[in-house]
């Protein structure tokens, strides 16, 4: 079939490969009313290939997955697979055709096994037990452990991810399709998966692979596709590109450096919590011990560290989500507020950005402007006497989207319409209107474009040079050393003492994140390995 | 070959307005089969049902006192499903307002008590209806009891409470021993609208219930909460919404629209305390709240469609003697059917094939 191929469907540009496309979309759109969120995209995918789609946020690069993948119905367009057209009606036919599909976010069950999970996703018919062990055997054979019978609850989000790729191989796909996949792994946990996917690849699998993340798909990938504003503006080998190129092509334009403003000056501490412990709420939940630290005005401070080693669970309790028993452990502009809801807690100049944009920032049914009233409506003048100033949050809407380029199909869409980045840019910028004297953010770039991730950190530095406190918790080394006067690292629920943002190395940074403690010696032999 | 629901990637919108539509269509179907097994003719009963109420002034004033209670209490319900509280006791709530509030009319009987018996006999009746519903509410919050069965099981201790009122202590001694209790003085009744019609000053008590609740829901931040809780709970934690103090809220609210409704009909249509003054408007009004789409004007107009099945199925009893419990009969297949059909909003049904040769096609 495949030399049949070849004959009858000459390839236009072998460069990377001669094999004819196992996937080629044409003039695919997909129109949302007026909004087209693809103009009509021509992409082809080889075997063998790890093909990048790379564009900002919102330039369409999950809807196009998406249609392919039978998730949405494109308004026009075709889909060739292997040189027929199809038209696909769900995820179920595409995946039995093999088109597989890992998504950002995972889909999965926290109180099942992973083989339940696994079970769950699959159309087949198979047995359980057959089931399970075609499991294990393929974890085993690509390197990607997974025990079967461990809750998910107990697993790190590596490994989660683990599950769903090993749930998308077990269909034995020929074409991979990965959301941002490396957006919430550690370092380390994505140069395991990078192994997988030259193994994929070698096997003669294609793949592709979207990412923020310019290195690493200068590094792993063959071929990328870029796309801008819905429309397709090049394909190029991202090898005989730089990072600084490749963005160019995404924003059409410059990318803005962050600049930190020189000689800021620190003030009186805004935020400082004095020895908090919290014992867990949910069973699956992580312990606090002691954790102390004091926040200045002008300055911002990175808490580093491995998702679920306690980020969320001190979120919590400097949000005021939960209630700590004494006042005293929780101090916002030198007032006890250990106690103080979260509305409480925004009224004293508070404000919080969680590290979930959906369910948790926002309400994703909701429309913006009532996602602005969400968060707003204690401190902000949105309400007078009980009733809402619907002008006032639209307001805050159209001043979010100005002030941090919120890409939209209309002027008040529902908040999970909004491509993941431009949603982030909106709770930050939300956030950020309101002039807080403290803010405590998570993950504030997470699965955001190079040119909006640019657009928060300077926002963020720009609020500390104004004077106010700014607590950011981030998995990204690089953000952190780019914007923290000083980070420390948390760990089993313990905070370490924080170091300051020169003294703090990655390799220092990594000790503290893998549980050491830093004495001497270690880092002695760590400088040594 | 097999049929399967298939998450929609997109809401649908339209499906969301045409799904209650598509559910009446379906139960009439239903309900024309059902007729054709008891072996009356569908056409006619379907005429019996819901077009000859609408035909003459009478029903069409019947219609509009039934759907009152109706959608005063649904109307309550939705505020408290719209906050994920599952209130499924309101026909208690009910029945305890309009005890209470023929105490003030019982105890009143043959006094010169003025004008404020019935305002009176108003609150008393919201506050019962409240205190009532709060017995689930508070259990719920505080020791996380289930409301659901809560506050049913509630129902059943207001039905057997008025039932002993009125062959007990608050019998009409002059009542030929009937459980009932002496024909409320004129003070204690709720007005006529129009001089010997049936409609009553309730139906604008409704309506003004109505208005409150979209301006509730639509305009502030008490409504903007409800909706919030119910749709993202941990968005509305982190909002600063307390959802534990929203159920007891809502409870209240939806107990208190339930008793003044009790109150209304006891001191309205039926002008005395007796066993049976609902035929189940409590629970009517569950699938009137459904079928509206927890939407105040969507209530109304459901409100009033199920009012007329309760007289089209007691025309259709006269008529064609066909029994008075297909009312209830085709109420329950309609909230199955709106339930059902919701989860098209979200889902549609696709055909699957497990004969794989469609795919080895590409492959081979
Ligand atoms: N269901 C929808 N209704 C309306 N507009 C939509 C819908 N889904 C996506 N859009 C719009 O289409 C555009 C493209 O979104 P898409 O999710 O494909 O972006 P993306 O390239 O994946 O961005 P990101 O990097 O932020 O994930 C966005 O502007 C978004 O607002
Ligand atoms: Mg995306």
């Amino acid at each position: 079939m495949q030399a049949h191929q070849r004959m009858l469907d000459p390839t236009p540009n072998g460069q990377h490969s001669v094999e004819s496309p196992l996937l080629r979309t044409i003039g695919l759109t997909k129109r949302y009313g007026d909004f087209l969120a693809n103009d009509c995209i021509d992409i082809e995918i080889r075997p063998r290939e790890i093909h990048a789609l790379l564009g900002e946020n919102g330039a369409g690069k999950s809807t196009l997955v998406r249609a392919i993948y039978g998730l949405i119905q494109p308004s026009a367009g075709e889909i060739h697979w292997q040189g027929e057209r199809i038209v696909l009606s769900g995820p179920s036919e595409a995946r039995s055709r093999g088109i597989g599909m890992v998504f950002q976010h995972f889909s999965l069950f926290d109180n099942l096994t992973v083989a339940e999970n696994v079970a769950l996703g699959l159309d087949g018919k198979e047995s359980f037990k057959d089931m399970s062990a075609r499991l294990e055997q393929v974890s085993k054979t690509y390197g990607l452990p997974l025990d079967p019978r461990r809750e998910v609850w107990q697993l790190s989000v590596g490994e989660r991810q683990r599950i769903e790729i090993v749930r998308a191989l077990m269909q034995d796909p020929k074409f991979l399709i990965l959301d941002e996949p490396t957006a919430v792994l550690t370092p380390q946990e994505a140069d395991q998966l990078f192994i997988v996917l030259d193994r994929l690849k070698a096997e003669g699998r294609a793949i592709l692979y979207i990412s923020h993340k310019l290195e690493e798909v200068k590094r792993l990938c063959d071929t990328a596709t870029i796309l801008r504003g819905g429309r397709k503006v090049e394909t190029c080998n991202p090898r005989l590109e730089t990072a600084a190129s490749l963005a160019r092509m995404m924003v059409g334009g410059e990318v803005k450096e962050v600049k930190g403003a020189s000689g800021r000056k620190t003030t009186v501490p805004r935020l400082v919590v004095n020895d908090l412990s919290l014992a867990p709420v949910e069973a699956h939940g992580v312990r606090l011990e002691h954790i102390s630290f004091e926040l200045k005005g002008g300055e911002i401070l990175g808490i580093a560290g491995v998702a679920g080693n306690g980020q969320d669970e001190l979120f919590a309790a400097l949000s005021g989500e939960r209630l700590a028993k004494d006042p005293g452990t929780v101090v916002i502009e030198g007032i006890a507020a250990g106690h103080l809801s979260i509305t409480q807690r925004r009224k004293l100049g508070a404000a919080f950005v969680p590290e979930e944009r959906l369910g948790h920032g926002t309400a994703p049914r909701m429309r913006l402007s009532e996602n602005a009233l969400l968060t707003g409506h204690a401190a902000s003048g949105m309400v007078h006497r009980g009733f809402i100033d619907t002008a006032a949050t639209l307001r805050t809407v159209d001043r979010a989207t100005e002030t941090f380029g919120v890409r939209k199909a209309k002027r008040d869409p529902e908040a999970a319409s909004l491509s993941g980045g431009n949603l982030q840019k909106f709770i930050v910028g939300r956030e950020i209107l309101r002039n807080p004297a403290v803010l405590v953010v998570s993950q504030p770039t997470w699965g955001v474009d190079a040119g909006a991730a640019a657009v928060i950190r300077q926002a963020l530095l720009d609020l500390a040079t104004a004077g106010a406190a700014v607590l950011v918790t981030s998995q990204d080394l690089d953000e952190l050393a780019e914007i923290a006067d000083r980070i420390a690292v948390m760990f089993h629920g313990k905070l370490s003492a924080p170091l300051s943002a020169r003294e703090a190395s990655r390799e220092k940074l990594g000790l503290l994140m893998g549980g050491s403690s830093l004495q001497p010696k270690e880092i002695a032999h760590a400088a040594g390995a | 070959m097999q049929l399967v629901l298939e998450k929609r990637s997109e809401r649908s919108g339209t499906i969301a307005l045409v799904s209650p539509l598509i559910a009446i269509g379906l139960t009439i179907v239903t309900m024309v089969i059902l007729f054709a097994i008891l072996g009356k003719n569908p056409l006619l009963a379907l005429h019996a049902y819901f077009i000859a109420p609408l035909t003459d002034g009478y029903s069409l004033q019947e219609i509009a006192v039934k759907a009152t209670p109706l959608v005063m209490i649904a109307i309550g319900l939705s505020l408290c499903y719209l906050a994920n509280a599952w209130n499924i006791g309101a026909e208690g709530q009910f029945l305890i307002g309009a005890v209470a509030g023929s105490w003030i009319a019982v105890k009143t009987q043959g006094t010169d008590a003025g004008a404020w018996v019935l305002p009176a006999m108003l609150v008393l009746a919201a506050a019962a209806g409240a205190l009532y519903a709060l017995i689930p509410a508070i259990c719920k919050v505080k020791f996380g009891a289930s409301e659901i069965l809560t506050s049913l099981m509630l129902v059943y201790v207001a039905d057997l409470f008025l039932d002993y009122l009125v062959r007990g202590p608050w019998r009409d001694p002059h009542g030929f021993n009937f459980p009932i209790t002496a024909e409320f003085d004129p003070v204690a009744t709720v007005p006529l609208l129009i001089e010997g019609g049936r409609l009553h000053l309730g139906s604008i008590i409704a309506l003004l219930v109505v208005a409150a609740a979209a301006i509730l829901l639509g305009r502030t931040i008490k409504g903007f909460e409800i909706r919030v809780v119910g749709a993202a709970p941990r968005a509305a934690r982190f909002g600063g919404f307390n959802a534990n103090q929203l159920i007891i809220l809502t409870f209240a609210v939806s107990g208190a629209l339930a008793g003044l409704a009790g109150i209304i009909e006891v001191a309205g249509p039926v002008g005395h305390l007796q066993p049976g003054i609902s035929p189940g408007y409590g629970f009517t009004a569950i699938i009137v709240a459904f079928l509206g789409r927890l939407n105040p004007l969507g209530i109304l107009i459901a409100g009033l469609f199920l009012a007329l099945t309760f007289i089209g199925g007691e025309q259709a009893q006269i008529a064609m003697k066909i029994p008075l419990d297909v009312t209830k009969v085709f109420q329950g297949i309609l909230l199955f059917y709106v339930l059902a059909c919701d989860s098209l909003i979200l889902y549609r049904f696709k055909l699957v094939f497990p004969n794989r040769k469609v795919v080895a096609r590409g492959a081979g």
